[in-house]
């Protein structure tokens, strides 16, 4: 029962990767709550972009300024 | 004065027995064990209950505390849980002891609401570490690292407050994950020399976290939302709903009033408690039920949930009143009335969710207030027109 996995809206998230600034890291998969990205080929990806709750987890801990997202006042 | 002397030892005399068990009482009163805490006690100051003793290190006494909530952590927790004082559930921020630390224990961060603070406690168990509690004003790791309150600044400046490189050796702190809105681990490491490792989310995985040498697998670093997890925080949600509701059962009394004739006491009841039925019917599915049942209820839009579970529930509820309500047009205007005051309190859930992004939740809040709004005005014309 608890396997649906629970979704707000979809393309609302403004969370964008700079996949040329990933170094590979890998510490946006371990902050984000959401697993929202994978690592593949050193390069980490959005894997569920739905899934995205901007809450800026990844952009503070990204080494590269390889992520952002820009809510608004919410 | 004198007179004072006199009356006292008057009492104190061995020969007058003011009581018949006086000297028993003060047989067991003599016998009464010291209480082993009372060595750390300062005046001016109250010990936490949750502090077992003190341990010494290079910096002075640190507290170290209980892994076991007593009964009146839980009887708070109760409260806090229903919304009351929860703002002033708080834990005097800085660094305690769990188990028997040491200069090899890891350091776990926390935030300085009691209910977070309990938690962690409570699912340590003989696990020995120092325990950094941050001042984040009494509120959740997470919301206060979205708020700042839960930060870098506030990191390191504990961290320098509380000399921990003289209580560790070694130069890392696990910082919980949800924690990572708040925290650059980079500028901390920067700032204080101490390295941040994120631990999981949850309080209860810290063991096998630390079993694991410090690394957390997938399930470990996503939130989730189980029926209990949602229900848990419906008291509060039910509670913030109590004032604006009774201020809307004040008016709604009032519409009761208006009708053909006289203003009549006995319209006024019947109406005026049938349309506050309504508004209790909208509150518990917008704050209560659409909560709880959250992924049962097909569309992705909260709003729009609160819609259907509100539909259904005022259905059910209205049917049984029909004979009060009168008419097709009183009984679609409180459906309506019903149905905006679950739309828009399921709405307004999405404040309380691990999963709704901002830009989310603003973009169904243009969609639905107006419709909201329109709907409520609709249903007070639908139901004073309905009186006449």
């Amino acid at each position: 029962m608890e396997d649906l996995k629970l979704r707000h809206l979809k393309d609302v998230s403004t969370l964008v990767l700079d996949k040329e600034r990933c170094i590979g890291c890998s510490l946006c998969t371990e902050v984000c709550p959401q697993a929202v990205f994978e690592m593949q080929d050193n390069k980490a990806h959005i894997v569920d972009f739905d899934a995205c709750m901007e809450c800026g987890a990844c952009v503070n801990n990204c080494p590269s300024q390889a992520i952002s997202v820009s809510p608004g006042v919410g | 004065m004198g007179k004072t002397t006199q009356s006292g030892s008057t009492i104190s005399t061995p020969s007058v027995n003011l009581m018949a068990s006086m000297d028993e009482a003060t047989s067991s009163c003599a016998i009464q064990p010291v209480d082993p805490k009372a060595i750390y006690e300062k005046p001016g100051y109250k010990l936490y209950s949750f502090v077992d003793k003190f341990v010494k290190t290079d910096t002075g006494f640190i507290p170290v505390i209980k892994s076991k909530l007593d009964k009146n952590d839980l009887v708070s927790t109760f409260f806090v849980r229903c919304g009351v004082n929860r703002y002033q559930y708080r834990v005097t921020p800085g660094l305690y002891g769990i188990g028997k630390p040491n200069k090899n224990s890891e350091v776990l961060v926390t935030a300085n609401f009691k209910l977070t603070f309990d938690h962690l406690r409570k699912e340590l168990g003989k696990i020995n570490a120092w325990i950094l509690v941050l001042d984040t004003k009494g509120i959740n790791v997470w919301c206060a690292a979205g708020k700042g309150t839960f930060s870098t600044m506030e990191i390191v400046k504990r961290v320098k407050e509380c000399f921990l490189d003289k209580i560790v050796d070694h130069k890392r702190i696990i910082v919980p994950q949800l924690g990572a809105t708040g925290v650059s681990a980079r500028d901390v490491k920067k700032q204080s020399g101490f390295r941040v490792i994120y631990g999981p989310v949850r309080a209860s995985d810290i063991p096998m976290f630390l079993k694991n040498s410090k690394k957390a697998d997938k399930q470990m670093r996503q939130a989730t939302f189980t029926i209990y997890e949602r229900f848990i925080l419906t008291p509060v949600e039910l509670q913030n709903t109590l004032k604006p509701a009774l201020i809307t059962a004040l008016v709604l009394l009032i519409i009761a009033g208006i009708g053909p004739g006289i203003f009549s006491f006995a319209h006024i009841w019947e109406r005026g408690m049938i349309s506050i039925l309504a508004l209790v019917t909208g509150i518990l599915s917008g704050a209560l039920i659409t909560p709880v049942l959250l992924p049962f209820i097909p569309p992705r839009e909260f709003a729009l949930k609160g819609i259907i579970s509100g539909s259904v529930v005022s259905i059910l509820f209205l049917i049984m009143g029909s004979s009060i309500i009168g008419g097709i047009t009183g009984f679609m205007a409180l459906f309506l009335f019903s149905i905006a005051i679950s739309s828009f309190l399921a709405m307004n859930f999405t404040g309380t969710t691990p999963f709704t992004s901002p830009s989310g939740v603003e973009k169904e809040m243009k969609r639905y207030i107006p419709a909201q709004l329109g709907a409520l005005v609709i249903s007070s014309g639908l139901w004073i027109y309905s009186a006449f």
